[in-house]
């Protein structure tokens, strides 16, 4: 393992520590692990808040910010973050209007997440709509499994929710964006290597030279089968083709199309993948109005891609244009 | 034999299972590098001892509901990932169940980890047969109710539900997962024990080693 660490116990906090340092428009609690935006809680506005285990930088610390989200709870690499953490973050942001919770579909999260919502609610009678992410089409029987991954959505929704809560839109009608974004999203990724869990010291499983995992997680989980390495433009179709054959994107208005990286995969590589997935969806009749392209939810050093498709709509486009200022997302500031 | 478990006796009972986790911990966490993401062994131990730092700290209430509900909490509190809502609500529910008093009897403890039970079904949506913990924790509870049902002594039941407790452990090793991370791995699933119930299994084996040594030990 050759990782830029101290000690693997503390890479989190120490983290952490850095990302205040470097953005002092945040505020970070050490203690709770927690990421605010330094001006919360925002008068009158309804509060978005999620989190999750740590190794996905910059989701979610780094989306905290204007347009974006009040808080972001850290938990350790890979493991969700604990009821007590959520419970803080939440009393911590709300103003009053009422707070969401983004959650991607991974057990520990909905767990510690939906103990949270009920003691904060128990507690402090704050008024939580957790609204969970599950875009991965690369699971495909969910009646047989934890169902499907929250992925790449996540990053569209916490951007689109935290413009219509800036916007001053009410709790469920925030809430909604969110639901919106997930049933008009899907994702699906490769892995060409995989990531090492500092505490482990050892990559999460063996990916031989020459093979890549098509549908793997953001944990190193298993995908849908592995297959010999191809040329980016047959990994391309390897991964829209089960995006477009789960949902219709080729009617309306059109949508965002987002290729992430998965932590070590360089942007060159990201632009040329992003290349051949807009010629494949020109072909396919699908009309891209927006794109994001870039490492936003990674999955340690793992190296590989996922792509994302949303479905848009008029409104879905002017939240994404809205202003957002963010370590991870910026614009129009 | 005395068929009352007090306060003390739960406490015990809580630090037993504390350290035959902590004793299992490298095994626990294989089983789930197989099937998992390898820290079921570490997550509980962290968790269990901030549990037991809770316990030994001299400010644990003396009421059997309070009790279970801190260490409920203190679990909660540190472990993350599945087990620590999972095994919280476990805690949690027993100790709504049991309320304020200072004893239970046979039939009030049974009802207690049917109650827990509940919490763990509700909580997890899961059900048997799809490899969790639920496959340890359901024949336990119900091996209990069924023997003290029958009217067998207190001390033959706890061993009988211990014992479901383990089979229903080792029952998991050929099924399916079909909840958390290892029902992403589908047929690769198959053959592994689960690590859940694994450490279910401990929890109920660490009741009846307690909870009939109180007995012995008077």
């Amino acid at each position: 393992m050759k990782k830029l660490i101290n000690a693997p116990a503390d890479v989190v906090v120490e983290s952490l520590r850095g990302l205040a340092a470097a953005h002092p428009g945040l505020r970070v609690d050490l203690e709770h692990r927690i990421i605010y935006r330094a001006d919360a809680p925002v008068p009158g506005k309804v509060a978005l808040v999620s989190g999750g285990g740590s190794g996905h930088e910059p989701l979610h610390g780094g989306f905290v910010g204007r347009g974006m989200l009040d808080a972001a709870i850290a938990g350790e690499v890979f493991t969700s973050p604990v009821p007590g953490q959520v419970v803080e973050a939440t009393r911590n942001v709300d103003s009053g209007a009422g707070v969401v919770h983004i959650v991607k579909n991974y057990t520990g999260d909905v767990l510690n997440f939906e103990m949270a919502a009920e003691i904060a609610l128990e507690e402090t009678g704050i008024e939580v709509v957790a609204v969970i992410t599950d875009d991965d089409v690369a699971v495909q029987d969910s009646l047989y499994t934890a169902g499907r991954r929250g992925v790449g959505v996540t990053v569209l929704a916490e951007k689109l929710a935290g413009a219509a809560a800036e916007a001053g839109r009410p709790l469920q009608q925030v809430a909604d964006v969110v639901r919106r974004v997930n049933a008009n999203g899907r994702s699906m990724g490769v892995a060409l290597t995989s990531g090492t869990v500092p505490a482990a010291g050892r990559p999460t499983f063996d990916l031989p030279e020459g093979e890549m995992e098509i549908g793997v997680g953001i944990h190193g989980e298993p995908g849908r089968r592995r297959v010999p390495l191809a040329p980016a433009r047959q990994v391309a179709g390897l991964l829209l083709d089960p995006i477009l054959d789960d949902l219709d994107f080729t009617g309306g208005d059109g949508v965002i199309a987002f290729v992430n990286g998965l932590g070590a995969t360089p942007l060159i590589e990201l632009y040329l993948m992003y290349g051949e997935v807009a010629a494949r969806l020109e072909k396919a009749g699908v009309r891209v109005v927006r794109s994001l392209v870039g490492p936003y939810l990674t999955s340690l050093d793992t190296a590989g891609c996922s792509v994302t498709l949303l479905k848009v709509d008029d409104d879905l486009v002017r939240l994404w244009d809205a202003p957002v200022n963010t370590p991870g997302l910026r614009w129009g500031v | 034999m005395s068929e009352i478990v007090d306060v003390t006796t739960l406490r015990s009972w809580l630090i037993r299972f504390a350290g035959d986790v902590e004793e299992h911990a490298a095994q626990l966490t294989e089983l789930d590098s197989a099937i998992g993401d390898a820290d079921h062994g570490s997550n509980l131990t962290r968790g269990l001892k901030a549990m037991v730092s809770v316990l030994a700290d001299g400010t644990t209430p003396p009421s059997i509901g309070p009790m279970l509900k801190q260490s409920g909490m203190a679990l909660v509190s540190s472990v993350g990932g599945a087990s620590g809502p999972l095994y919280g609500t476990f805690f949690l529910r027993m100790a709504t169940s049991a309320g304020e008093c200072d004893a239970l009897g046979p039939d009030s403890l049974a009802a207690a980890f049917r109650a827990g039970l509940e919490g763990v079904l509700a909580r997890g949506q899961a059900v048997a047969g799809d490899k969790t913990m639920l496959d340890a924790l359901i024949p336990a509870v119900e091996t209990l109710e069924a023997a003290l049902n029958e009217g067998r002594p207190f001390g033959e039941a706890l061993k009988a539900s211990a014992d479901a407790a383990e089979a229903g452990r080792d029952a998991t090793t050929p099924m399916l997962a079909r909840k958390g991370r290892a029902s992403y791995l589908g047929e690769r699933s198959v053959g592994h024990q689960d690590p859940g119930a694994t450490s279910t299994a401990l929890l109920f084996r660490a009741a009846a080693n307690t909870m009939i040594d109180g007995e012995d030990n008077q």
